[in-house]
């Protein structure tokens, strides 16, 4: 990748972890953890790959991204939010009632939002509808949908995962995001899904696993996923939950708690000094 | 009288209506020779897309094309969309409002002889607590085919449902007209002491009852209710306030079906006896349909009595 282009999405990936804090600290709620380790692939694929428009969020050709983790919210808004569908500011409004930033994400009511998820193990099946619809329609669109290595724990994951399959969506690519850690702990423990690869190898797709947060990787991952014809692709990334947050870093608590104020500072103060080392300040 | 099984009905309905609208397309979950989308799928093998016994994704996949704006029928028997799918067809079709058609075939006792665990008497009551979701239920091939057509140009999640066994084709196809959410008065006079408001198989005892009571001097009005949900509350309480009493009888449990509905409006804006006649909260089993439909009360006879015992 490009140098410039990487320190332009690694400046954009902090300003999103910054919009992700400043949400669940004002929510006082919410899920953070998760939130951050997709930050990095959701600013790729928003920043640099998606063929989309903030001034025509509902345009027919658009690439489409339903967040299957779709608690994960509070990175789907920021950025967006931060590739100027609406303002950053509004990501104080997070979870409030009257806000838009609905606690999980609503299509129709947040620009930008392509799907309605939060119960999870839905999402990777309306993704494939729109992939379905776009192969019968001779769309040019790809459509892209976010799991947590979490979600794969049910079934309708591995529904959705055969059809995928069954019907040849190479317009299709998913990523599970493997930062290993569900609310009640670590996922082999509480319901081992591993290996995650085999499985989806199994079900008939083309399977690609990265480092999340190496942007080098991310990019050739989805180029590669774009190439596959004949199967629809899946990204697993091997994550940190929390990423960029040091007390939040690997830790199960993280996954839908809010930081205090002593806290959210000290977040902050972190996300800041990377931003300040970025842009060279 | 002719019988058609509106299942039957909505196979033929789908191949008029994909030329009306030709972006449909129609799921099915390994059933197609059931729902009848087999037939659709023969005229039109490019827009059919089984999705193999997978009710979940089947109507998740098709909230994702709805929401690319193509019309879209889910198909498969009521009691695996409304149940088994039920979370799906609230969180994923109803919550974002999409425009899905779930066609619930094989709904009620009158499955037959697969017995309890596919005769679905909940579904009406399951698809009335998802806001904005549309329920309509035909009650033979003529209001059948009308209402999938109605479609074309209807927006929005609705559950339609169909049934296995075939049924008296009695609307006129000549003078019948479909409007969603209006009820039908299929006979009334000026001097009704009571109403029998029915929808889908029961509709035509309904008529047979009442032409029943009408020999014993008891004048009863007959309204056809296919749209359970938006309900036609003008027609029911208008029913309410001329005759006094209604009687409610629907192939689906007493419990959260029609009967619920006509008591929830009556009670609160024209509170006059209903009596609900549907499946009294047990379990149905295997037997041949007819049969079972009489066993469980199901039948103009009993509709005749249950609603002279009822006005005394």
């Amino acid at each position: 990748m490009d140098k410039e282009l990487k320190k332009r999405l690694e400046i954009t990936a902090t300003k999103v972890r910054m919009g992700i804090i400043e949400g669940v600290y004002n929510a006082k709620s919410g899920h953070p953890g998760g939130s951050l380790s997709i930050a990095d692939i959701m600013t790729y694929l928003y920043n640099h790959k998606m063929n989309i428009d903030p001034q025509n969020p509902t345009m027919h050709d658009r690439d489409r991204l339903v967040l299957s983790k779709g608690h994960t919210a509070p990175c789907l808004y920021s950025v967006l939010a931060n590739r100027g569908y609406f303002p950053v500011d509004e990501l104080k409004t997070l979870r409030k009632s009257g806000s838009r930033l609905q606690g999980h994400p609503v299509m129709g009511k947040v620009p930008g939002v392509d799907y309605s998820t939060g119960s999870l193990g839905q999402g990777i099946s309306g993704a494939c509808g729109m992939a379905l619809s776009g192969k019968v329609g001779g769309d040019s669109y790809r459509v892209y949908a976010v799991l947590g290595d979490g979600e794969i724990q049910e079934g309708m994951v591995w529904e959705a995962a055969m059809f995928a399959a069954h019907y040849k969506l190479d317009n299709l690519c998913a990523i599970v995001d493997n930062n290993g850690l569900q609310i009640d702990g670590k996922i082999d423990d509480v319901m081992s899904p591993y290996p995650i690869d085999e499985k989806f190898k199994a079900f008939g797709w083309n399977v690609i696993c990265i480092n999340a947060h190496d942007f080098d990787e991310i990019e050739s991952a989805v180029n590669d996923a774009e190439l596959k014809s004949g199967q629809p692709t899946v990204i697993i990334q091997k994550s940190v939950k929390g990423k960029g947050v040091s007390f939040m870093e690997n830790l199960a608590n993280w996954h839908g708690a809010a930081p205090n104020e002593e806290q959210y500072n000290q977040a902050m103060s972190e996300l800041n000094a990377k931003l300040n080392e970025l842009e060279g300040n | 009288m002719e019988k058609i099984a509106t299942r039957i009905s909505y196979g033929n309905a789908l191949n008029e209506l994909v030329k009306i609208r030709p972006d449909l397309m129609v799921l099915d979950a390994d059933v197609a020779h059931a729902t009848m989308t087999m037939m659709f799928e023969k005229e039109n093998p490019d827009r059919h897309f089984n999705c193999g016994i997978q009710e979940c994704n089947m109507l998740g996949t098709a909230a994702g094309i709805a929401s690319t704006g193509k019309l879209v029928f889910a198909s498969c028997f009521a009691m695996f969309a409304a149940g088994r799918a039920y979370e799906i067809a609230r969180n994923s079709i109803g919550y974002p409002r999409l425009n899905v058609k779930i066609g619930a075939t094989h709904a009620g006792i009158s499955v037959g002889e697969d017995g309890a665990s596919h005769q679905c008497c909940e579904d009406i009551a399951l698809m009335r607590t998802i806001p904005g979701m549309t329920i309509i239920n035909p009650a033979d091939d003529v209001e059948a085919k009308a209402a999938v057509l109605a479609m074309a140009d209807f927006n929005g999640p609705t559950y339609l449902r169909f049934g296995r066994l075939p049924v008296p084709v009695f609307n006129n196809p000549e003078t019948y007209k479909f409007e969603v959410g209006k009820g039908i008065t299929l006979r009334d006079s000026d001097s009704d002491t009571v109403t029998i408001i029915a929808t889908g198989l029961l509709v035509y005892p309904a008529i047979e009852a009442a032409e029943e009571l009408a020999k014993q001097g008891v004048n009863a009005r007959v309204i056809n209710i296919h749209t359970i949900k938006p309900l036609d509350e003008e027609l029911v309480l208008k029913a309410a306030r001329e005759t006094g009493r209604i009687v409610v009888a629907e192939e689906h449990s007493i419990i959260g079906g029609l009967g619920s509905a006509v008591a929830d409006i009556v009670s609160e804006k024209c509170p006059v006896p209903v009596k609900k006649l549907g499946v009294n909260d047990t379990f149905g089993h295997s037997g041949p349909a007819l049969q079972l439909l009489e066993e469980f009360g199901l039948t103009a006879e009993n509709i005749f009595k249950v609603t002279k015992e009822f006005i005394g």
